[in-house]
């Protein structure tokens, strides 16, 4: 399938998946799941980087939108797309490896660790962001602080649980051909 | 002039970046206050259409529970028919009137307007409540949004053509008004931000009997609420540190979590009582 179209339909599903039906989920009346920036981290590895941050914009002022509260959640996707290259030039093991397939997956990346890392930094970046920007116009930071953990370790399952559904079939591309 | 060029150039990604965030949070700081609980009308149209749809396919899961406070509703209203009341017979008497107004003639002061919610949030540090009608069917800032049941929701805070917006009373920025029904003591409300449907409510001196279960009412000193509203029911009395008041905790009498219909107050001397008010600001200037 097209790269363009499949990410098109990705973010529709994502965003109507978190407002639905994430965003309905109360745990304990405290933590909200959120999976929608896994969109994010699916991005091609061969995606211009400023076009990365406009499209990390675009998704998360979506779900703004749908929420009323405009502005935490473009901020906190805009960070992850800007740090997603460092984690990936860090983590991909070795030269040009990125090259070889479209975009990040426990495959492309090299192995289960690697692609855990991945998803796991960003996710706890993600929720820390968007948490901070709620405590520093609210106070209790302790609050905040366990909420952070607590949310990203639930957005890591569901993130766990879509990549273990939603299995992503990848072609290993070489340039010897 | 070359340097800067290459700078820039070299820069581009982290400047674009700083830049998007930037808007981000000028977003934040911009439109989150009570005022502009929506930034703007398209968005609000265009997610409005997405929300209506969506909460279409809710509702039948909900017909239930809403078939029940509707029959609730119903035989409350039975209850007050005219036929239930027999008037007395006053035809006979002759008098001579000396009342130059009509003391029999009532006004209507609040009306109710039925609405439906289409996406509410309870999750987040400032909660709104969407519904399906808006300036069209009259809906203005600043009405008083009541459950079913009649316990206070909320307040609208701006409406577009087809929609309006309620800052519910789980919002950090949300003051009304309560009173204890026991004692009269009236206290402003605030959301602390953590737990949904418990809200506190400050300024009530240690001197009234306040204990748990008691009910806390609308006060009636504003025009968005009539007096007697419900709010809810107290769960825990503090006392404040330093302070000759309670802080007291008290569960919310409407359930913010299964929000279907909602009533909508128009306040009908709303307008009249402003322009006093206007009047009298002028004059102390």
């Amino acid at each position: 399938m097209n790269s363009l179209l499949k990410n098109i339909i990705r973010f529709v599903l994502l965003i109507l998946v978190q407002v639905y039906v994430l965003d309905q989920i109360h745990l304990h009346k405290m933590v909200t799941p959120y999976l929608y920036f896994i969109f994010i981290l699916w991005l091609p590895f061969n995606m211009n980087r400023s076009m990365q941050l406009l499209v990390a914009f675009a998704l998360g002022f979506t779900l703004d939108s749908f929420r009323h509260n405009p502005g935490f959640h473009a901020a906190a996707c805009v960070l992850i797309a800007y740090v997603r290259p460092f984690m990936i030039n860090l983590l991909i093991p070795q030269e040009g490896a990125d090259g070889n397939y479209d975009e990040p997956s426990i495959k492309s990346m090299g192995g289960l660790l690697p692609y855990f890392i991945y998803v796991a930094v960003l996710t706890l970046i993600h929720n820390a962001w968007l948490f901070l920007l709620e405590a520093w116009q609210f106070g209790n930071i302790w609050y905040f602080l366990v909420k952070t953990l607590l949310s990203a370790a639930i957005s890591l399952l569901l993130i766990i649980i879509t990549e273990l559904l939603f299995v992503r079939k990848q072609k290993f591309r070489t340039n010897t051909v | 002039m070359r340097n800067i060029f290459l700078f820039i150039r070299r820069y581009a990604n982290l400047l674009f970046f700083l830049l998007l965030q930037g808007f981000s949070i000028y977003l934040i700081v911009h439109y989150n206050r009570y005022q502009n609980a929506v930034f703007s009308n398209t968005t609000n149209q265009l997610t409005g259409k997405v929300d209506e749809q969506y909460s279409k396919i809710k509702s039948y899961f909900f017909l239930r529970k809403t078939n029940d406070s509707l029959v609730k509703e119903n035989a409350k209203l039975l209850n007050l028919l005219k036929a239930d009341y027999l008037i007395p017979d006053s035809g006979s008497i002759a008098k001579m009137d000396t009342v130059l107004v009509d003391s029999v003639k009532q006004f209507r002061r609040y009306s109710y307007m039925p609405a439906t919610v289409i996406s509410s949030t309870v999750s987040t540090q400032s909660n709104y409540i969407v519904l399906n009608r808006g300036a069209v069917q009259q809906f203005k800032k600043g009405m008083g949004v009541v459950d079913i049941n009649n316990a206070a929701v909320g307040i609208i805070t701006d409406v577009s053509d087809d929609y309006a917006v309620v800052m519910s009373l789980l919002h950090k920025d949300s003051h009304i008004d309560g009173k204890l029904l026991k004692g009269g003591e009236t206290g402003t409300l605030t959301w602390e931000g953590d737990v949904p449907n418990i809200i506190s409510i400050k300024g009530i001196s240690r001197s009234s009997k306040v204990v748990k279960g008691d009910t806390i009412i609308t006060s009636g000193n504003s025009t968005t609420f009539p007096k007697g509203m419900m709010v809810g029911y107290v769960t825990e009395v503090i006392p404040e540190k330093s302070k000759n008041n309670f802080l007291i905790r008290f569960k919310t009498a409407a359930d913010f979590h299964s929000l279907q219909y909602v009533y909508v107050i128009d306040n009908k001397q709303q307008e009249a009582i402003n322009q006093l008010l206007e009047k009298a600001k002028q004059q102390n200037k």
